[in-house]
């Protein structure tokens, strides 16, 4: 009974949104939207066949590679960067301007710079994607707890064990917030790189459909966009709760107190 | 004190670097001009009503598209945050919509709208509207049962306690909201120059590049990061002032 209820309360407002869709599209032949039929047709036909090798699943290892190198990248100059305080004042002033800068401008710079291969997208990708782990790193690093880094100097805790019973735990919930926004970004300028300068990946294949005016196709590109993203947000709310397992059971404790 | 020196080094020692690199041929000239080129060519700039002009449309759309966005979201996060019931039936539908890409509507708004302010528009307000959307419903829901029922046992009438009790509790929640959709707004509004070329700063960009105007392009990068450090100092002050009451905030400025 209470599962029937749940699944009710989750499936409900979908349904009723696809049968409007579905009620509103049938009738009247509008150019724009596709049917829910259709488009579930054309999604499997578009994209079930040669095209998840030619150009999903590219797309998707050029994302991973430079996300995780983000990742890596900005954890390690943080931990650098945030434990040395007149690094810190160095470089803040600069580090907050390439966080202001908008990543996407950083396509036509990083065309330029290193023409148009896979290893300029991967960079895209990591250039926009660092700034958000990097400065929530520094800032994790920064603030913790006196009284914890006191008693850890007291025993004696130096180098990689401080680092990694000390400083990665307490920074960890921040460093995950920015793992958060690195990964919406990632996916944002994974596309971006391909509309701008690409013959194949997915936002290639997009904008191609729309500019030959394939509407199905193209809304069944935009929901395939949309399903990675939701995967993403998955894969990562999965991650955070394993990684962060100890966070999440305080902050129970601390509220239920 | 020391601490401004240090930030001023800092960026005299990024700006000497950025000077050097072409000057001793490590990166060709042609692809990464020095930076006494690209802020001459900055400054070149300044004077032309041109580029004021392409300033102020991406400061409208952002403007627009941000205003529109956080209106949007405060009147339906009040709203279906009220609710538990609304709450519920719209969780897995939200939790769906929130994390689809906006770069994805791009085909969309260029089928709908072509190479026009509205094209911008429709980006930034789906992008910024779930950042707003989120915090209130945290917001809504962070209020505290026991001033909730003082107020109720108080006589305070619905309108009255949104007002004095929910609005107070949700404020801190939004500006954050708030802060965060400001940066995102920028980020899709250059976006949607850059690739759709809707009028703005981003579309100037993607001219001088493929005019080979480099200096001009680099010049123009450099406006869209000052054009962001501004908006999120401007948005840090605005957090302060509405929130001053706020322990976050008073705390911060005692210690």
């Amino acid at each position: 009974m209470r599962i029937a209820k749940g699944l009710l309360y989750a499936l409900g407002l979908p349904a009723l949104l696809v049968l409007a869709w579905w009620a509103g599209t049938t009738g009247a032949k509008n150019f724009f939207v596709p049917t829910p039929g259709a488009l579930v047709s054309t999604f499997t036909d578009t994209w079930f066949g040669n095209r998840i090798l030619t150009d999903v699943l590219p797309s998707l290892g050029r994302l991973f590679v430079g996300v995780l190198s983000a990742i890596i990248l900005g954890i390690l100059a943080g931990l650098l960067i945030g434990s040395v305080r007149w690094l810190r004042a160095l470089t803040e002033p600069v580090l907050e301007f390439f966080r202001a800068v908008p990543p996407p401008v950083l396509v036509p710079v990083l065309m330029l710079l290193m023409c148009i291969t896979d290893g300029m997208k991967v960079a895209v990708i990591i250039s926009g994607c660092i700034w958000p782990v990097l400065l929530n790193t520094i800032e994790g690093v920064r603030a913790i707890d006196g009284v914890l880094s006191d008693s850890a100097r007291t025993y004696g805790i130096s180098g990689w064990a401080r680092v990694r019973y000390l400083v990665l735990p307490s920074a960890g919930p921040q460093v995950m917030a920015g793992v958060r926004q690195c990964l919406s970004i990632g996916l944002i300028l994974m596309v971006i790189s391909e509309m701008f300068a690409s013959s194949s990946g997915l936002g290639f294949t997009i904008v191609q459909f729309q500019r030959s005016f394939a509407v199905p196709e193209m809304w069944s590109g935009i929901v395939i966009l949309g399903l990675i993203g939701v995967a993403m947000s998955l894969i990562f709310q999965f991650t955070e709760r394993h990684i962060l397992r100890w966070y999440h059971g305080l902050r129970e404790v601390e509220n239920a107190a | 004190m020391s601490k401004k020196v240090l930030g001023i080094a800092g960026i005299l020692g990024f700006l000497l670097t950025w000077e050097l690199i072409p000057r001793l041929g490590i990166i060709e000239a042609r692809f990464l001009p020095p930076a006494s080129d690209v802020i001459a060519a900055l400054a070149g700039y300044v004077p032309l009503t041109a580029f004021w002009g392409a300033v102020s449309e991406t400061l409208l759309a952002w403007f627009l598209g941000l205003t529109a966005a956080v209106a949007l979201a405060v009147v339906l996060g009040f709203v279906v945050g009220s609710s538990p019931f609304l709450r519920r039936c719209t969780n897995s539908t939200v939790e769906f919509l929130r994390p689809i890409p906006s770069v994805a509507l791009i085909p969309l708004a260029v089928l709908l709208f072509g190479v026009k302010i509205q094209s911008s528009l429709m980006l930034i307000i789906y992008a910024s509207f779930w950042q707003v959307f989120i915090q209130v419903l945290y917001g809504v829901a962070d209020v505290d049962n026991v001033a909730m029922q003082t107020a109720r046992s108080y006589g305070l009438k619905t309108a009255a306690r949104v007002r004095h009790v929910v609005f107070p509790t949700a404020l801190p929640y939004l500006m954050t909201g708030v802060r965060l959709a400001a940066s995102v707004a920028l980020i899709l509004a250059i976006t949607a120059e850059l690739v759709i070329g809707s009028p703005g700063l981003g579309r100037e960009i993607a001219l001088a590049q493929s005019g080979g105007a480099i200096s001009g392009m680099y010049a123009l990068i450099l406006t869209t990061g000052l054009i962001g450090v501004v908006i999120n100092l401007l948005m840090r002050l605005v957090e302060r002032r509405t929130l001053s009451w706020h322990s976050s905030i008073r705390s911060e400025v005692i210690v």
